[in-house]
């Protein structure tokens, strides 16, 4: 399963593509895609809203689900969802409903 | 310390203004991405996991208050209330808005800084010394070299697009603490026979993925020619580096590609054909540059003794600080000052505004208004009155940076890692909080001694450990975090790379071993006197593969 990911042009702030075409803040509204043509949908949408400028470092991540929560693959893509292990007052973590990367 | 003048100035607020514009046609969508990259690395700002990185170039690592101020007003107004001082002795935003860096650059050329050059293909920040000026055994301050090296190599047309990065230390002292040896061109300044100054000059050293240590070209380069003899290095590197393979392009592939002899050959070829013309720094310009950094005026205070014999007698935090982060200066009434960013279990280089905001009170007024960063992530502050130590350490208490290990194994060197560098394969932070609170002790740091301890969390090596005591490099493998353990590297006079001692750690199991290695240490030392590094070069890696790895490695 995969996902995509960015950062966005203005602030850097790293966002997921969602189902609606807006990129999220958090991971947990990413659109799932389950099989290539998906995939292929998500980074046609990825490269358009590159194009416009909104975001930079667009990439289809691997994922899993776990207990209904999507989970990236990789530690480093955990990390960008939650924010610095050394410091969860910081980041996305430090809002309410995000939970730590490790 | 070098004060801007009126082309400095100017120079500095076209670039802000420049990048202003640049910035904004970019948020309007005017220039792409793939345009705008190049421009904004060299102004410092980093793309990274969770935000934009800037990074702000310290000269040398030379600070005063007022400018340590504007920092602490930047992480405050613009970042999160923390910078990151680095092991170039920079200093790293991690959250700035794209849209408010032009702001940022602004309140920088307000106190004379800036953040060129600290990206790019370029010749980089020059380092320095950090007890430059206050070290009991410097022969002269490397600072006004370093200062005409800067100049010189600001934006440098000749060598703006080299093949790769490019990085020059400068030291005044025998014993090196720049880590000369592991730059692309490291001067070592000293006097001759004659009594005149001059540099012996390295090339070729690095780390990254391929550590070399750097060949000594030239014994005494006098000082007139260095800016001749440093261009005739840069012309070769730029016309023979390679352009074709990213990882072989510094200039410690070139050097140890061609030989050390042939590649000194062209040097001096093309130093021949420069030494006497324009290059040649006239006296008066160096002794010019050099006042700019003349010692404070330092009043004799003979009192310092008594006060200093007193008071640790009192507090024995006090008697452990004196100990480990007080260093002898040139003054006998003086004293150089190590403030520790590695308080036990934080990141290491961090400080938080307020910290920066009280580190520049203590010296404007008790320090001479002069701040250091040293490539060792700490704070200095180079010439306080040794009557005035006990002052300087209660204040350091009040904002939690009184910390005593300087050169104890909490004294940790560390990249940011995989906590925020999008180029890192692990974590550093986490395995430095996790080793610096397994040896908080500091009666068991003490009876340790010595050790340099240094983590990357990649190949790059921001972490120095190819030149750690103890070294720890991050590296991904099947998805998680494996720690590789080298010993026996060095970055002073007597440079060694670390030798890599076996199979990786997870990072469950990092801080155990390197107890382990620490122990076997202390096992096996032949007194307190012999430090870790000198146990490994006598004993080599046997007694600590053995200790890691047991019957697996005499196996192997």
């Amino acid at each position: 399963m995969k996902i995509l990911t960015a950062n966005r042009l203005s602030d850097g702030e790293a966002v997921w593509l969602a189902a609606d075409h807006s990129w999220s803040e958090a991971i947990d509204a990413a659109e799932l895609a389950r099989d290539a043509t998906t995939e292929e949908r998500l980074e046609r949408t990825g490269k358009a809203a590159f194009l416009k400028n909104e975001v930079v470092d667009v990439n289809l991540i691997d994922v899993e689900v776990v207990d209904g929560a999507i989970r990236p693959l990789r530690l480093r893509e955990r990390i960008r969802a939650a924010g610095p292990t050394n410091r969860i007052d910081l980041g996305k973590q430090a809002r309410p409903e995000i939970a730590v990367a490790a | 310390m070098y004060r801007y003048d009126e082309f400095d100035h100017g120079f500095v607020k076209a670039r802000v203004a420049e990048f202003r514009e640049q910035v904004d046609r970019r948020l309007a969508g005017e220039i792409t991405e793939d345009q705008f990259k190049p421009l904004r690395l060299m102004n410092g700002v980093y793309l990274q996991l969770h935000a934009y990185m800037l990074r702000v170039a310290i000269p040398y690592g030379t600070l005063n208050a007022r400018q340590m101020r504007v920092l602490a007003h930047i992480a405050r107004k613009y970042d999160k209330g923390y910078g990151h001082f680095t092991t170039r002795q920079n200093v790293q935003y991690n959250w700035p808005a794209l849209a408010d860096i032009p702001a940022i650059l602004d309140d920088l050329a307000s106190v004379e800084m800036h953040a060129l050059q600290t990206s790019g293909n370029c010749i980089r920040n020059v380092t320095a010394d950090h007890f430059a000026g206050a070290a009991a055994d410097e022969v002269a301050d490397p600072r006004p070299y370093a200062e005409i090296l800067r100049q010189w190599s600001s934006v440098h047309p000749e060598f703006s697009y080299l093949p790769r990065k490019f990085k020059i230390a400068v030291t005044g002292a025998e014993r090196d603490r720049a880590a000369i040896q592991v730059h692309d061109i490291g001067l070592h300044l000293k006097r001759n026979a004659q009594g005149e100054l001059g540099f012996a000059v390295y090339v070729g050293g690095g780390q990254g993925r391929t550590p070399m240590i750097a060949k000594k070209i030239r014994d005494f380069l006098p000082e007139a020619d260095l800016l001749a003899y440093t261009t005739a290095i840069l012309r070769v590197y730029n016309l023979h580096g390679r352009r074709d393979n990213k990882y072989k392009a510094r200039i410690k592939i070139l050097v140890h590609e061609t030989g050390t002899e042939e590649l000194t050959g062209w040097v001096e070829k093309e130093f021949e054909a420069l030494k006497d013309g324009e290059l040649k720094l006239p006296e008066a310009d160096i002794r010019a540059i050099e006042t700019y950094f003349a010692p404070p005026a330092l009043n004799v205070r003979p009192e310092g003794e008594a006060v200093v014999k007193e008071a640790q007698l009192d507090d024995r935090g006090f008697a452990a600080w004196l100990r480990r982060n007080v260093t002898t200066h040139r003054h006998p009434d003086y004293a150089a000052v190590t403030i520790s960013l590695k308080a036990i279990g934080e990141a290491p280089g961090d400080a938080t505004d307020a910290q920066m905001d009280a580190v520049a009170d203590i010296a404007e007024e008790l320090a001479f208004d002069e701040i250091r960063v040293s490539h060792e992530q700490n704070l200095i502050l180079p010439h306080v009155a040794r009557a005035d130590l006990k002052t300087v350490y209660d204040r350091l208490v009040a904002i939690g940076l009184e910390t005593a290990n300087s050169g104890l194994v909490t004294d940790i060197i560390a990249c940011p890692g995989l906590d925020y560098c999008a180029l890192a394969n692990a974590r550093s932070i986490s395995v430095a909080q996790d080793i610096s609170r397994r040896f908080a002790s500091q009666e068991k740091q003490e009876e340790i001694g010595e050790l340099k301890l240094k983590i990357s969390g990649c190949i790059n090596a921001c972490g120095h450990h190819h030149v750690g005591h103890i070294g720890i490099l991050g590296v991904e493998k099947k998805g998680a975090e494996l720690y590789q353990v080298t010993l026996g590297g060095s970055g002073d006079q007597n440079t060694s790379i670390g030798e890599i001692v076996g199979r990786g750690f997870g990072p469950e199991e990092i801080g155990g071993a390197i107890e382990t290695v620490v122990e076997t240490y202390l096992a096996c030392r032949s007194g307190r006197e012999e430090t870790f590094l000198d146990t490994y070069r006598r004993l080599g890696a046997a007694p600590f593969k053995e200790a890691l790895y047991g019957s697996e490695a005499k196996a192997a």
